[in-house]
């Protein structure tokens, strides 16, 4: 293997969460939910990066500190050698650039009042407003057939998409201002099982062409093992084991690695074992 | 005798844009302590399936047919004697369990009001009926947790209170919507297990709607597959995970990625589920299946029974021919 460049590497990030319980005083102690309590990876460029765990185990919450869309209290997120969490707003814009998001809702996440070469174009709007109308609709229209939607689909509205259409949509926006690491926060849970394959295949191909890093949030654990290199359980914010996917799974170390694995339904063991 | 017994049923909806045929010409029957599973895609009819079952379709839905519950034709019965089969004979568990519960009564108020309507139970002996199902379903506590809201449950132990309020009755046949699909995977294991050890405890029947094949190679032992508002296959569940006979089921489970092997690249079905309005003249999965022949586009293929595994398939080309 050719040895490549560490792009991102988060040091010890922590993010917490204040709540007022009940009816509280001021100068009492507050309650602290530790959200994210410490994680800490290396990813290097080209490498997808799973992340998994149960609802509530501060996957979304990991991704988002990354690309600072929740304050962050302690830790360093270190991208292409330099320190995100020292950045200022105008500084940070740039970045952006770099690191693009697709969500977990594929319908919920476009605007509904846009039609989809204005979705598609935003992105290139906001940080190249240089760029000419008609350049920027042939870059839309080459992006879109690159994802698999057709270009003469240009002037509808997100209603009028399924959910796996949509979801491409998501992602030829993330993919319009060639960023270096895509964020996928659960991009296929919402969609059908024959849509899953199809949309997972697709950004394992536009990976390979475009050398993108991933990080893949998922709580099904036989996707995170299809798609990623590495992958970090996380349980209540604590990283409790990181491994490489192969390894992670034919030798599990940490009790409830072991635990989540074996809860996987899996038919060919089950009929082994099981008469109803 | 068959438990349920479903004949040639078809459900259609008068919409503005036109009718949308949701199920088409379904045959299936259940005995007693049987269990089946319904797989299909979202839009492919599984739900209206069993709404229809208990008569719960939307307003502008025809429904026709028969469907038997113990040789007694129970389609479009008047509301008064559906009320009679409904969670006593019959109850369904909903999907989404954040919804289906009342979030301004306590679960007691809930799981009481099912047995004064149905058994004419009084207060105080519903509530003690009501702790003893939530105890069979493991719901730690039971006593206290009772005069709880909604809210302060978590998803898994809301899915428990609705398996409980299902039980309430001890009814013959428990339609299961989708009921693990909002839950984590452990949480999930969890909620199948209780399933089966309640099928043994109340010899109960169960049908259980699902896309994910996974979850019910454990718990069913039939299996129905739906495309499109038609069966594709119906079968064994052993004999439909092994030896697939029907190119749409061999699709689905190619393309679940299982934790047991390596794969470069995913299989998939090309293309998308079907419009229910627009429905293919022939066989509905004709524009996705890779097989097909110029009589799939015109015909829609007839049911045919494999003799050694009695598996039924609706498709034109014959079973060897898939296997090379």
């Amino acid at each position: 293997m050719i040895k490549s460049k560490t792009i991102l590497s988060v040091e010890n990030i922590k993010v917490q969460y204040e709540t007022n319980n009940q009816f509280i005083f001021p100068w009492q102690k507050r309650n602290i939910i530790k959200a994210v309590d410490g994680v800490s990876f290396d990813l290097k460029e080209g490498e997808t990066l799973g992340i998994v765990g149960e609802t509530g185990c501060g996957k979304s919450t990991l991704a988002r500190a990354i690309i600072k869309m929740v304050p962050t209290c302690s830790g360093k997120i270190i991208w292409m050698g330099e320190n995100l969490l020292t950045f200022n707003k105008n500084k940070m814009k740039k970045i952006r650039k770099e690191i693009q998001m697709i969500f977990q809702d594929p319908l919920a996440s476009l605007n509904p009042r846009m039609n989809i070469g204005e979705i598609i174009s935003e992105p290139i709007k906001t940080h190249f407003p240089e760029i000419s109308k008609i350049e920027l609709k042939n870059i839309v229209k080459e992006m879109m057939l690159k994802v698999g939607l057709l270009p003469n689909l240009i002037n509808r509205y997100p209603h009028e998409f399924s959910g796996g259409q949509c979801q491409r949509i998501g992602i030829a926006r993330a993919l319009i201002l060639q960023p270096k690491l895509i964020i996928c926060d659960e991009p296929v849970s919402s969609l059908d099982v024959s849509i899953q394959a199809q949309v997972i295949n697709l950004l394992k191909s536009i990976q390979k062409n475009l050398n993108l890093s991933l990080i893949f949030i998922t709580h099904d654990l036989s996707i995170a093992k299809h798609v990623s290199d590495k992958i970090i359980v996380l349980y209540f914010g604590k990283a409790v084991e990181m491994n490489l996917s192969k390894e992670l799974f034919s030798n599990p170390q940490n009790s409830y690695t072991k635990k989540l694995i074996s809860s996987i339904p899996s038919f060919r063991n089950s009929f082994l074992t099981n008469n109803y | 005798m068959h438990l349920l017994e479903i004949n040639n049923l078809n459900i259609s909806f008068d919409t503005p844009e036109g009718k949308v045929r949701a199920v088409n010409e379904v045959n299936f029957n259940l005995q007693n302590n049987d269990s089946l599973a319904i797989v299909g895609e979202s839009g492919s009819g599984k739900t209206q399936l069993v709404f229809s079952i208990l008569g719960l379709l939307a307003k502008n839905a025809a429904v026709t047919g028969s469907i038997k519950y113990q040789s007694q034709e129970i389609l479009n019965l008047p509301e008064e004697k559906l009320n009679n089969i409904r969670s006593k004979k019959i109850s369904i568990i909903f999907q989404d369990p954040m919804t289906s519960l009342n979030p301004y009564m306590c679960i007691r108020d809930q799981l009481n009001e099912v047995l004064i309507h149905h058994k004419g139970l009084s207060k105080h002996e519903a509530t003690n009926e009501s702790i003893r199902m939530l105890d069979a379903v493991k719901i730690v506590d039971a006593k206290n947790r009772i005069n709880m809201f909604p809210h302060e449950f978590s998803g898994g132990m809301r899915q428990r209170v609705m398996i409980a309020m299902a039980l309430l009755c001890n009814p013959n046949i428990i339609i299961a919507d989708e009921p693990t699909t909002s839950l984590d995977v452990t949480v999930e294991a969890q909620i199948l297990e209780l399933f089966k050890t309640i099928q043994k405890e109340f010899n109960t029947s169960l049908i259980l709607i699902t896309h994910n094949m996974g979850i019910i190679s454990d718990t069913c032992k039939k299996t129905l597959v739906m495309y499109g508002g038609r069966i594709m296959e119906y079968g064994f569940t052993k004999d439909i995970f092994l030896n697939p006979t029907h190119p749409y089921t061999m699709g689905l489970l190619e393309t679940m990625p299982s934790i047991d092997k390596e794969y470069k690249i995913l299989k998939t079905i090309p293309g998308n589920p079907p419009n229910a309005l627009e429905i293919p003249l022939g066989c509905p999965f004709s524009d996705r299946c890779s097989h097909k022949i110029d009589i799939c586009l015109s015909a829609v293929p007839p049911v045919e029974t494999i003799d050694t595994t009695k598996q039924n398939r609706m498709c034109h080309i014959p079973y060897q021919d898939l296997l090379s």
